[in-house]
């Protein structure tokens, strides 16, 4: 792996590969006092934030961390896109001072991809931590990885991702890594909150919840950026929440096992009740703890992979 | 250099056995078998096409304000270069060409080069804000002569306004341009919308906000008596506008242009992420593109256009959301037309005369472009030979500035001479 830039099109066996050593990270790391792996010893990676997020700057951090690489954060949180210092000499900056991978969050979709073509002769890795409205892989990663701890396997599973699919990187990246391992994916959402073209995309589309829940397995709800809700996308916060929302009826209507996910932060009470997201059947707390094995795996393949395998 | 030019052997139109044209003072002086003279310049063009200079409806020459991305002189080159004898030059310069001073400036400067005819395109609105008229009339009634009013990059959205502006113009037998784009439907736009922009997640910019304002400006061109020109259509909806609205055309006068890059590309080069394929409108898809060479052979889109638009290296190799959108167009417009549309045979020559010289230098006003090949007529000319290639290097054209969205790709079509007003502008890939 050179990169990590998107789902779309990564090969199953390389996601399989990667959600394979996140379960080993996992597994030896279990129980120590000291999580610190000497793997990426020496090894310099670099979090260019262009946006806020700490959940995932944080859970990259310390995943590279507890592989003994040196971790610098850059973070331009605040400074909007198009002022200051252009990406391209950021970027340019960062691989001449010896970064050996990049991991970049940016307001504008495609900016990883921009950065690894910028960075294609320095041999600096970019990991994509979220660009605009296109795709967030590590965490369609870290979500797999927990289904697949919950479920057993992601084959012939059926997974509802339920609301803002539109304006959603986590959602893209989900469709297509969940799909290519084998999962059915339905989108349940109402329709100014779907992508046009949605019918390319390998997936059903629902507008009644509640119609979806009895055939899940898991239900991944997605979060709902309050300057949505005054765009006109929906009447109001109540509605959306009637209609949409994961409600403790809703909970009794998935089969016993299914699992809830959200990439929080999480409205409760809107979004899903808070009751919901302490329940058994939530895994929204071990989703978090599977973020940082599934960064740690990828920093491995990416950067010590190769060599070590 | 001599004052006469004699082109050997080429074919006018295309059609037809192979003429001599003796051209001299400006004029067509002679059209059959002819000797040259003492003193007259050969070309010899022996399996050419002669046609009338192309005339350029649409065209960024970033001056005043931008000399960094283009000038009147260099881009007067590149429209020299690629068969062009009369280019407008839009106002969205800075300052904004809204008024004499300016669009004067800009006359004045297409005359000192003397490649090209260049007439600036006066403002609708002050500043383009749409939202007062700008002095339309003191524009027309200018030094500058101003034939064609556009707020482009920006579409005179309030309808009240386009009415008054429409309105208005028929005084003055002027043309509005309007730059379609409902911008409530396209807040935040990047890229067409539909499955490639939703795959990729750029936010979409809607057919229907074209269409919609297409519509529009149709029935007010109608109830105005006015004359609309639709720029850069780009979807097959508003083809099928078009044809509506030109079949019940009342009192109006409707005309359209396409761009060579709608006629050809598609927005599944998006994938790449590079902004050199960002352009507004965006690239749509196979289907629109389609259905856009057909509305042009059919005529229900006059003409072509390039809406060439330079820009600096720095506000292309960045993020697409910051990118300019934009793409050069003079220097190719010929070879991609004679991609989609002569290859593909669609138009013959004497169509490609009627979309690239003839209809534009109609609905412009222009009494001396776009002129029939006779003896008598200004020589104004292009000369083509359709069956040679090239291969397109967005550093070696004439522009100051190199986003050409057809690097490295081989086209047919090459522009081997250009004449304005019997001078020879171009000749061989070279100015003069
Ligand atoms: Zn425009």
């Amino acid at each position: 792996m050179k990169h990590l830039l998107a789902t779309d099109g990564l090969d199953p066996r390389l996601a399989t590969a990667v959600l394979d050593t996140a379960d080993e990270l996992k597994k030896t790391l279990l129980g120590r006092e000291v999580r610190k792996l000497p793997t990426l010893r020496g090894r310099t990676v670099v979090t260019l934030f262009y946006e806020n997020s700490t959940r995932t700057r944080v859970s990259f951090e310390i995943a590279g961390k507890w592989m003994s690489a040196d971790v610098i954060n850059v973070s331009s949180g605040g400074s909007s896109v198009g002022k200051g210092e252009s990406l391209r000499d950021t970027a340019l900056t960062l691989a001449a001072a010896g970064a050996d991978c990049v991991i970049i969050r940016h307001p504008a979709s495609g900016a990883a991809h921009r950065l690894a073509g910028w960075l294609a002769e320095s041999g600096t890795a970019v990991v994509n931590a979220g660009d605009g409205m296109h795709e967030h892989p590590t965490q369609a990663l870290l979500d797999a990885a927990t289904l697949r701890e919950r479920l057993g396997t992601l084959s012939g599973r059926r997974v509802a991702i339920v609301g803002d699919v539109l304006h959603s990187r986590v959602a893209r990246s989900n469709i297509h890594l969940l799909t290519a391992l084998g999962a059915e994916v339905v989108l349940v959402a109402p329709p100014t909150l779907l992508p046009v073209g949605v019918s390319a995309l390998p997936v059903t589309v629902s507008h009644e919840l509640d119609a979806e829940l009895a055939a899940l397995d898991a239900v991944m709800m997605l979060r709902v950026q309050a300057e949505r809700m005054h765009g006109g996308f929906f009447p109001s916060a109540r509605e959306y929440s009637v209609a949409y929302g994961l409600s403790e009826q809703r909970l009794k209507m998935l089969p016993e096992h299914a699992v809830v996910l959200h990439p929080g932060p999480m409205l409760r009470g809107m979004e899903i009740a808070s009751a919901v997201a302490d329940a058994p059947s939530s895994a929204i707390t071990e989703q978090v703890r599977n973020g940082v094995h599934v960064r740690m795996a990828v920093l491995y393949h990416l950067l010590a992979g190769e060599e070590e395998k | 250099m001599s004052d006469q030019v004699l082109i050997r052997g080429a074919r006018l139109y295309g059609e037809g056995d192979p003429v001599d044209v003796l051209v001299a003072h400006g004029l067509i002086a002679e059209i059959g078998s002819i000797e040259a003279a003492e003193g007259t310049e050969v070309v010899e063009a022996a399996g050419q096409v002669l046609l009338p200079g192309f005339v350029d409806l649409h065209t960024h020459l970033r001056e005043p304000g931008r000399e960094d991305a283009e000038t009147v002189e260099t881009g007067s080159a590149a429209a020299a270069l690629g068969g062009y004898t009369a280019v407008f030059a839009m106002a969205n310069t800075d300052p904004v060409a809204d008024n004499a001073v300016v669009v004067e400036h800009v006359w004045r400067r297409g005359r000192e080069v003397g490649l090209v005819d260049v007439h600036p395109v006066g403002a609708v609105t002050v500043g383009l804000n749409g939202e007062r008229l700008a002095e339309l009339g003191t524009m027309a009634k200018s030094v500058a002569g101003v034939r064609m009013f556009s707020d482009d990059g920006h579409c005179v959205a309030d309808p009240l306004l386009m009415r008054r502006a429409l309105e208005y113009s028929t005084a003055l037998d002027v043309v509005i341009a309007q730059h379609a784009e409902e911008p409530r439907l396209t807040v935040g736009a990047q890229a067409h919308e539909g499955e490639i922009a939703s795959r990729l997640g750029y936010a979409g910019w809607p057919a229907s906000a074209e269409e919609s304002i297409v519509a529009r400006d149709c029935l007010l061109a109608g109830h105005a008596g006015a004359r609309l020109h639709v720029c850069h259509v780009s979807t097959a909806g508003t083809a099928e506008v078009l044809r509506w609205a030109k079949d019940r055309q009342r009192a109006g006068t409707i005309s359209a242009e396409v761009t060579p890059h709608h006629l050809l590309l598609t927005d599944e080069r998006l994938a790449s992420y590079d902004p050199v394929n960002k352009v507004n409108p965006p690239l749509r898809t196979g289907g629109d593109a389609a259905r856009l060479r057909a509305a042009l052979a059919e005529g229900v889109i006059d003409c072509v256009a390039t809406d060439h638009a330079p820009h600096p290296v720095q506000d292309k190799d960045c993020e697409w959301a910051v990118a300019k959108p934009g793409m050069l167009g003079l220097q190719t417009a010929l070879s991609v037309v004679t991609e989609t549309m002569v290859r593909t045979g669609l138009l013959d020559w004497r169509g490609v005369a009627r979309v690239m010289s003839e209809r534009p230098a109609e609905i412009a006003g222009l009494p001396d472009q776009g002129r029939p090949l006779l003896a008598g007529e200004p020589a104004n000319l292009v000369l083509v030979d359709p069956d040679a290639e090239w291969t397109v290097r967005g550093t070696e054209l004439a522009s100051l500035a190199a986003n050409t969205p057809y690097e490295g790709m081989r086209l047919p079509g090459v522009v081997t001479l250009t004449l304005l007003r019997g001078r020879i502008t171009a000749r061989e890939g070279k100015i003069g």
